[in-house]
C-alpha cells in the first residue's frame, strides 16, 4: 500500500510540472525567442511583497532595474519605481497545446519586463526559455523513450518468444549495441547528417537517433520476462487449447512485461532528456534561438559567463525535480512490480 | 579563428618613395640609428630603461607546430618565431611605420627598382656565428626556391617575377625588382634572416623542413632574435633565453632584451589563458574577448588590464556569389539569384544593427565598421564612407525596389518572398570555436527575422568552413573575420583583387565577373604604382567607395585589442597590430625580481 501511495505522488508531482511545461506558453510571461537588446544579462527580478517603509502589499511588485552608468552588465534597483505584477495579463500571442490561439499570460507588467529568473546574453528571458525549452526537452525524451520501448519490445518478445536462431541473432545484435559508445555514435550520426536543418527536422532527428541507439537493455529485460512467462503453467494450457503464437503474445505474454516496461520508462525519459541536453550543450542539438534545456546550459561553456552570471546556472536547478520525479516514479514502480510478483505468485514461492 | 596574412599571391608593386620619407622625417621625435663603435653598430632603442634578469611567461594557444619559418603557417609558430628571428627593416607595431632593423640603411633607386641595403657592423646569430650578406643571398634564395615551397615565395614575387638579389660586399645587398612596390620596404618585415652554416647542408640534401622542429638541440637551431631556444617540454612549455649577441642596446647601452627567460606555456583556449593569467602563473595576455576582459577588469590584483583601442580585424558577413553555372545545385539557383542583387545587400546591410554587436558582443569595446579599412588603421581609412544607421524602412524599401513582397506565413508572421513566391530563407555558417562571431550571427538572425527573412545559424568547425567557401562554395552566406597583419593597404590585396585567394565571396576568379569588381581590380592595381601616398590614398579611397555601394561584404564591427599584464612588467605598451604585447618583448623588464628558485 505505501508503494501506491508513493507512486500517487510523484505522480502528482510530475503531472503539476509536465502541466506547466505544456502551457508553457500561458505560465511564460515573453516570447522565449524575442531578444531585449537593451537589458542583457539582466540579473533576476525579486518580487516583494513588502515596500521599504515597512507596509505589506496584496499585490507582489518588483522594482525596475536599471543599468549602472558607464557599464554594460552592471544593473541596480531603482526602488523609486516599484512595479506592479499584474496577473492574467495579456501579451504576445500564442497557441496553448499548440493549437488554441491566445494573448493571456499568467503574470506580467506594464512597465517593464519581469524576469524572474534573469536574462541572457541577448536579453531573452530565462524563465520563458527554461518552460518552452522544457516542451523541446522532455518530449524529446519521452518519444526518444517511446521509440526505444517499441523497439525493445518488439526484438525481445521476437527473441524471447521464439528462441532458436532468431534469439541468437537478435541477441548478439544487441550487446553490439551495448557495447557501442553510444555518445560517440550520437555525434558521428548527428555530425553525418545535413548542416542546415531546421529546428523541426533537428528534434526529430534527435528523436530518431537517441531512440534508436538504446533500445538493447530493454530488449534483454523483455526478452527474460517473456522467457519465463512462455514456460507459465496458463500459456502452456492455452496453448494446449490451440492459441495461436499472435494471441498468446497479445492476451497473455506482452501484459507480463508491463511492469518492466514502464519502470524502463520512467529511467529512460530522464537518460534521454540528459542525452538531448548534451547534444545541444555541444551545438548538435536543436539550433539557437529555439530554446531546449541543452542550449540554455551551453551558455556555461564560457568561463566569463560561469563567474559572472550565477543566474545561468538556475535552469539546471529547475531540471532537478523533473529528474527527482521520474527516478521517484521509477523506483516506486519497481516496488510496485515486485509486490506485484509476491501476491501473484504467493508466498511460497518466495525463496 | 580567423584568417591571417591569407595574402600570399603575388603582389605587384611600385615606389615606396613617400613611405620612405615618411618612415624618416614623419617621427622626428624617435632618433635613428645611433652608431656605438665602428666594430658594433647596435641599434639603440629609445624608452625606459630597464632592469636585466627574470623570467616571462605566457600562454599560447595550444603548441607551436614549428621553429623553422620556412614552414609556419599557423600563429603560434609565428609567435614564437616572431621572438627567436630578426628581419632587415622591420614595421614598428606602435608607430606602424618601418624602421631600420639589421638593416643599418636602405637606399632606394630613382626608378624606384633597386634596393640597397646596408647591414649592420658586428651581427651574430644566436649561437655566436657572424651574419654576413652571404647570409642574406641565402636566405632568399630558400625563400624563393620553388622547391622549398616556402610561405613567404609568394610575397617576394612582385611585378610577376622573383625579386633578384645580389651581393655588393660583406655589409651590402642589392635587390631588384621588376616593377616598382607600392608598400615600398615594408615588404622585407617578418622575412626572417636564417642562418646559412645551418642551413646550407640540409638545403642541399633537400630536407629543410625537417629541421628547426621543437625537438631540434638547442645548438642545431640559431636566429638574430632577441631569445633563442632553451628547452622544450611536448605538451607543456616551451623555454627560451636571452640571446648574447642580440643587436640593439638601450640609451645607457646595455644589451638588450633585460629578461633572461620567456616561457611559452601551452594552454588549450582562450578561456584557459584568462585562468592561468587570473591565478598569476603568466605575466602578460592577449587576445582576448571583452567578457573576459571584464572579467579580469573586475579584480585587478596585481595586474593591469588595457584596452589598446581599435585594432585591424574586421568582421563580415558576405554571401556566395560564386558563378557554379551548370554544377550549381537547384536549391542553390534561386538563393543566388536573391543574393546577385545589390538591392538585397544592401538591404541585409541597411537591417543590421551594428551598434546592438558593439554593445552586446563587444560590451562597447569595440566600433561599428561600414567599410574594409578597421578603425585601428589610421591612415588609410575613407572618411566619407557613409555610416548609415540601422534602418528597417530604408531595408523594406530596398527589397520593394528589387521586386520582394511579403505575405502572411502560416503562424501568423510575415514572410519575405521574391518574385515568384518563394520565401526567403538562407543559411549562415560561423566558425563553431569563435563565440563573438556566432552570437553575431544569432543578432543578425533576429535582425532579419524584422524582414521576414528566414535565416538558420550553422557553426562549423573553421577548417570545413573555409573549405566550403574557397573550395566546393556550398553555402549560402557566411560570417567571418579577418585581421590585416599591416596597416598598408596591400596586405588586404587578396581580399580586393578578384583573382584573390581571399576574395570571398568569389575567390580567384580568371576574370572579374562584374564591372564594379574590374573597377576595384583596376583601382588598386594603380594605387600600387601612384608615386605619392595622397595619389595612393585617393585610389584606394574610391576602391573602398565601390565597395560599400556594392556591398559584396557586410562590415559589421571591430573589436578593440584587450591586453593585460602584471604590474611588475615593466615597458609594457601594447600595440593593435600582432604581435600585440610581445613586439617590444626586448624591452620588457621585471621591476622586482623575485627572490630566486620562488619562480
Amino acid at each position: 500500500m505505501r508503494s501506491r501511495r508513493t507512486f500517487t505522488k510523484w505522480l502528482v508531482v510530475l503531472g503539476a510540472l509536465h502541466t506547466i511545461v505544456v502551457c508553457a506558453g500561458f505560465f511564460a510571461p515573453y516570447d522565449p525567442i524575442e531578444q531585449d537588446r537593451k537589458n542583457p544579462y539582466l540579473p533576476p527580478m525579486q518580487l516583494h511583497l513588502m515596500d521599504l517603509q515597512g507596509h505589506v502589499h496584496l499585490r507582489p511588485f518588483a522594482y525596475v532595474l536599471k543599468l549602472r552608468e558607464g557599464t554594460f552588465d552592471q544593473y541596480e534597483q531603482d526602488t523609486s519605481q516599484p512595479v506592479v505584477v499584474k496577473f492574467f495579463k495579456s501579451g504576445a500571442g500564442y497557441r496553448l497545446l499548440g493549437f488554441l490561439p491566445s494573448r493571456k499570460h499568467l503574470f506580467g507588467s506594464e512597465e517593464t519586463r519581469i524576469c524572474l529568473l534573469g536574462t541572457d546574453a541577448y536579453g531573452r528571458d530565462q524563465f520563458s526559455r527554461l518552460l518552452y525549452g522544457g516542451q523541446i526537452s522532455l518530449l524529446a525524451g519521452i518519444l526518444g523513450a517511446g521509440c526505444t520501448l517499441f523497439i525493445g519490445l518488439f526484438v525481445g518478445s521476437v527473441a524471447g518468444y521464439f528462441g532458436g536462431w532468431r534469439d541468437d541473432v537478435l541477441m548478439r545484435v544487441a550487446e553490439l549495441f551495448l557495447a557501442l559508445p553510444w555518445l560517440y555514435l550520437l555525434f558521428a550520426l548527428r555530425a553525418f547528417l545535413s548542416l542546415s536543418v531546421s529546428p523541426l527536422k533537428a528534434f526529430f532527428l534527435i528523436v530518431v537517433v537517441i531512440g534508436g541507439v538504446g533500445w538493447a537493455r530493454p530488449a534483454r529485460l523483455v526478452r527474460g520476462v517473456v522467457l519465463s512467462a512462455k514456460e507459465r503453467d496458463f500459456v502452456r494450457a492455452a496453448r494446449g487449447f490451440g492459441a495461436t503464437d499472435g494471441y498468446l503474445l497479445r492476451r497473455h505474454i506482452l501484459p507480463e512485461t508491463s511492469s518492466v516496461l514502464l519502470t524502463q520508462a520512467a529511467i529512460l525519459v530522464p537518460q534521454y532528456v540528459l542525452a538531448e541536453m548534451t547534444l545541444s550543450f555541444l551545438g548538435l542539438g536543436i539550433p539557437e534561438p529555439v530554446p531546449s534545456w541543452g542550449n540554455l546550459l551551453s551558455n556555461l561553456q564560457q568561463y566569463s559567463v560561469l563567474v559572472s552570471y550565477w543566474w545561468m546556472y538556475l535552469p539546471a536547478l529547475a531540471m532537478v525535480p523533473f529528474f527527482l520525479g521520474y527516478l521517484g516514479l521509477a523506483s516506486s514502480l519497481q516496488e510496485r512490480g515486485e509486490a506485484y510478483k509476491i501476491e501473484r505468485r504467493g508466498p511460497g514461492s518466495l525463496t | 579563428m580567423r584568417i591571417r596574412r591569407a595574402n600570399f599571391v603575388s603582389y605587384r608593386m611600385l615606389s615606396s618613395f613617400f613611405l620612405l620619407l615618411v618612415a624618416f622625417l614623419g617621427h622626428p621625435a624617435t632618433v635613428w640609428p645611433q652608431q656605438k663603435s665602428v666594430k658594433d653598430e647596435s641599434l639603440v632603442l629609445p624608452g625606459e630603461v630597464g632592469r636585466s634578469g627574470g623570467r616571462l611567461v605566457v600562454s599560447l594557444r595550444g603548441e607551436p607546430k614549428t621553429l623553422n619559418p620556412l614552414i609556419a603557417a599557423d600563429s603560434r609558430s609565428r609567435e614564437v618565431i616572431g621572438v627567436m628571428q630578426a628581419d632587415l627593416v622591420h614595421i614598428n607595431r606602435a608607430t606602424q611605420l618601418s624602421e631600420p632593423a639589421l638593416a643599418k640603411s636602405w637606399k632606394l633607386s630613382a626608378d624606384g627598382l633597386e634596393y640597397t641595403i646596408v647591414l649592420r657592423k658586428g651581427l651574430k646569430f644566436s649561437d655566436g656565428q657572424a651574419l654576413d650578406a652571404d647570409d642574406v643571398v641565402f636566405t632568399f634564395r630558400i625563400y624563393l626556391d620553388e622547391n622549398v615551397h616556402a610561405p613567404q615565395r609568394d610575397l617576394l614575387i612582385v611585378g610577376g617575377k622573383p625579386i633578384v638579389v645580389g651581393k655588393v660586399d660583406a655589409q651590402t645587398v642589392v635587390f631588384q625588382l621588376a616593377k616598382p612596390y607600392g608598400a615600398g620596404e615594408r615588404l622585407f618585415d617578418g622575412l626572417a634572416i636564417l642562418p646559412r652554416h645551418l642551413l646550407e647542408k640540409p638545403y642541399q640534401e633537400g630536407r629543410l623542413g625537417q629541421i628547426g622542429t621543437l625537438a631540434t638541440a638547442a645548438n642545431q637551431w640559431a636566429g638574430l632574435g632577441p631569445f633563442r631556444m632553451k628547452e622544450y617540454v611536448a605538451g607543456q612549455r616551451l623555454l627560451l633565453e636571452r640571446n648574447p649577441y642580440y643587436w640593439k642596446t638601450d640609451m645607457r647601452g646595455n644589451r638588450l632584451p633585460y629578461l633572461d627567460e620567456l616561457v611559452f606555456l601551452f594552454v588549450p583556449n582562450a578561456d584557459a589563458q584568462v585562468l592561468k593569467f587570473q591565478s598569476g602563473e603568466t605575466d602578460v595576455i592577449s587576445q582576448l574577448g571583452a567578457e573576459n576582459f571584464s572579467v579580469l577588469s573586475r579584480q585587478q590584483k596585481g595586474y593591469t588590464m588595457t584596452d589598446a583601442g581599435p585594432g585591424l580585424e574586421y568582421n563580415f558577413l558576405f554571401f556566395n556569389l560564386n558563378d557554379a553555372g551548370e554544377k550549381s545545385s537547384l536549391e542553390m539557383r534561386p538563393k543566388q539569384k536573391w543574393f546577385r542583387q545589390v538591392k538585397f545587400r544592401q538591404a541585409v546591410s541597411a537591417a543590421v544593427d551594428r551598434e546592438a554587436i558593439v554593445r552586446l558582443v563587444y560590451q562597447e569595446r569595440g566600433s561599428a565598421i561600414w567599410g574594409l579599412v578597421a578603425p585601428g588603421n589610421h591612415r588609410w581609412g575613407n572618411e566619407k564612407l557613409a555610416h548609415s544607421p540601422r534602418s528597417l524602412d530604408r531595408a523594406r524599401t530596398f527589397l520593394k525596389e528589387a521586386g520582394f513582397s511579403w505575405s502572411n506565413g502560416p503562424a501568423g508572421e510575415s514572410t519575405l518572398q521574391d518574385s515568384y513566391g518563394q520565401p526567403v530563407e538562407f543559411s549562415i555558417l560561423t566558425s563553431s570555436s569563435n563565440a563573438d562571431r556566432a552570437k553575431m550571427a544569432a543578432l543578425i538572425q533576429d535582425d532579419l527575422k524584422q524582414l521576414g527573412m528566414r535565416v538558420q545559424v550553422v557553426p562549423l568547425e573553421f577548417r570545413s568552413l573555409l573549405d566550403r567557401v574557397t573550395q566546393t562554395k556550398e553555402y549560402d552566406a557566411c560570417l567571418m573575420g579577418i585581421v590585416s597583419f599591416d596597416a598598408d593597404p596591400n596586405s588586404d590585396i587578396n581580399v580586393w583583387l578578384s583573382s584573390g585567394g581571399t576574395h570571398l565571396w568569389n575567390p580567384s576568379q580568371a576574370h572579374p565577373a562584374t564591372p564594379w569588381e574590374a573597377e576595384i581590380d583596376r583601382l588598386i592595381e594603380e594605387q600600387m604604382s601612384a608615386r605619392t601616398f595622397e595619389q595612393r590614398k585617393k585610389l584606394y579611397d574610391r576602391a573602398q567607395e565601390i565597395l560599400a555601394e556594392n556591398q559584396p561584404m557586410i562590415f559589421l564591427a571591430s573589436p578593440d585589442i584587450l591586453v593585460g599584464s602584471k604590474n611588475s612588467v615593466g615597458n609594457f605598451h601594447p600595440a593593435v597590430l600582432e604581435p600585440y604585447v610581445l613586439w617590444n618583448v626586448e624591452q620588457l623588464y621585471l621591476k622586482s625580481l623575485p627572490a630566486i628558485g620562488t619562480r
